[in-house]
């Protein structure tokens, strides 16, 4: 759990410079987002990990949570779990199943489409059919949606929550030295806040930029 | 004081159990918690009825018999402290105190309040030893010069009592803070490391197959541990146990 949890945060935080780089420069967010979209080792190497890192995290998530039920078969009728441990820590499950229920609808919002776009069209066998500057505006047309953002916002405040408990857990989990613990906990809890609130600054950025486009000047 | 009590009882370890009240009108806020519950027993076994099963031996918190789970916490609501050092002033006239007995798979109740620990002493059995020369040619302890600071971390390991507070208090009832206390007192000291790599694979191994449930290092065992046993000794087991 720790492994593919810390590899997950590596990706979160390649999958956040990408998407920011779309409020600094919409440029380089169409180069990246392209080398990213059919560069084949990216394609065919590191997206089956990444997949497979997903999948691994979180069938052990809940291969563990089951375990841990099975260890206590008669629950307490007074549990004051808050009095010793904080809820993001007890409730990973929860904040995990959140984001899981996320990744779906993030699978199908854009996921699918772009499976259809390279696979079924054939633009990734075909380059002609393949246009490099095109994510930029698909990006701000999702973000149009404010169904959409609040689901994205509200996402990564579990994801934040997940993350704040996870990411310092791993490194507990990976045998963490006392001497590191305070600064491994300070930049932990600091990437689970930043992080997070940066997709979704993003997407506030990108809503209320569609929404000043769209709305005609007086 | 008058305090009532909602106390589990369950007549063996096959039987259903189940929360009967009772009501104390003769409690003194200098009473212990265990003293409370003998004037519970005294009173029980004067009308004829059977008296509440519980643990405890030493009553001055370092034998680690007394267990309890009093109003949702592991001895109650006081830290650093096992059962038997709580006192009742610790308690409001009029309260209801919900008793129940730790619960975990690896802790079988037995009767009542009375749980079969005896996985924690297998877990022991499985590594948590050294090889010592018993022959008559003993090495003198002081001939091994040892850092302070060491010595200071293996002691503090070695105060674990055992109680299994640590597993009562985890959401996942985790043995993992006792095992590492157990592995750390050894693998801190040159005595210990003989038997390291072997200690932490089967004291580990045990644990699994008592059925304890995972850590997930919510660090409630730390909070709730009478003698403070700390987390730090989880992440040492995580390291003689990944890189052993």
């Amino acid at each position: 759990m720790a492994l593919s949890g810390l590899f997950l945060v590596v990706f979160l935080l390649q999958h956040f410079i990408i998407n920011f780089s779309s409020v600094v420069s919409p440029t380089t967010f169409n180069q990246w987002s392209h080398f990213m979209g059919y560069n084949v080792l990216v394609q065919f190497v590191l997206q089956p990990i990444l997949i497979f890192g997903v999948v691994f995290h979180f069938v052990m998530g809940f291969v563990l949570e089951i375990q841990n039920r099975k260890s206590r078969r008669i629950s307490y009728a007074q549990f004051k779990g808050n009095k010793n441990a904080p809820w993001v820590s007890r409730n990973m499950i929860w904040s995990g199943g959140v984001v899981l229920f996320f990744l779906i609808l993030h699978f199908i919002d854009f996921w699918i489409p772009e499976l259809n776009h390279k696979y079924i069209e054939g633009s990734m066998f075909h380059a002609e059919l393949s246009d490099p500057s095109r994510y930029y505006s698909e990006l701000v047309h999702k973000f149009e949606s404010l169904l959409r953002v609040c689901v994205y916002v509200a996402a990564f405040v579990f994801l934040a929550m997940h993350i704040y408990h996870g990411f310092s857990s791993a490194f507990q989990s990976l045998g963490m030295k006392k001497k590191h613990k305070r600064s491994l906990l300070f930049f932990t809890q600091a990437f689970a806040i930043i992080i997070p609130l940066g997709f979704c600054f993003i997407a506030l950025y990108h809503h209320l930029v569609s929404i000043h486009t769209i709305v005609p000047h007086a | 004081m008058k305090i009532k009590l909602k106390i589990w009882r369950q007549e063996d370890s096959k039987s259903k159990g189940r929360f009967v009240r009772y009501a104390l009108d003769s409690i003194t806020p200098e009473m212990s918690f265990l003293e409370m519950l003998d004037v519970l027993n005294e009173q029980l076994i004067s009308s004829g009825d059977i008296p509440v099963a519980f643990d405890h031996d030493c009553r001055e918190g370092i034998c680690g018999t007394c267990s309890l789970f009093i109003n949702g916490r592991a001895h109650g609501p006081d830290r650093l402290v096992t059962t038997c050092q709580l006192h009742m002033r610790r308690f409001n006239d009029g309260d209801t105190i919900v008793i129940e007995p730790f619960r975990s798979k690896a802790f079988p109740v037995i009767k009542d309040l009375v749980v079969d620990r005896s996985s924690f002493d297998r877990i022991q059995q499985s590594g948590g030893y050294i090889s010592i020369n018993t022959s008559g040619n003993t090495q003198d302890a002081n001939a091994i010069a040892i850092p302070k600071a060491d010595a200071d971390r293996s002691f503090e390991a070695a105060t674990c009592i055992g109680c299994g507070a640590c597993v009562a208090a985890c959401k996942n009832a985790s043995a993992m803070l006792f095992v590492s206390a157990k592995v750390s007192q050894y693998a801190l000291l040159p005595q210990g490391k003989v038997e390291a790599k072997n200690r932490v694979k089967n004291m580990v191994a045990q644990m699994d197959l008592e059925g304890f449930g995972n850590c997930s290092n919510t660090g409630a065992c730390e909070i709730e541990c009478p003698k403070g046993i700390s987390l730090e000794n989880i992440a040492r087991m995580n390291r003689e146990y990944l890189f052993g």
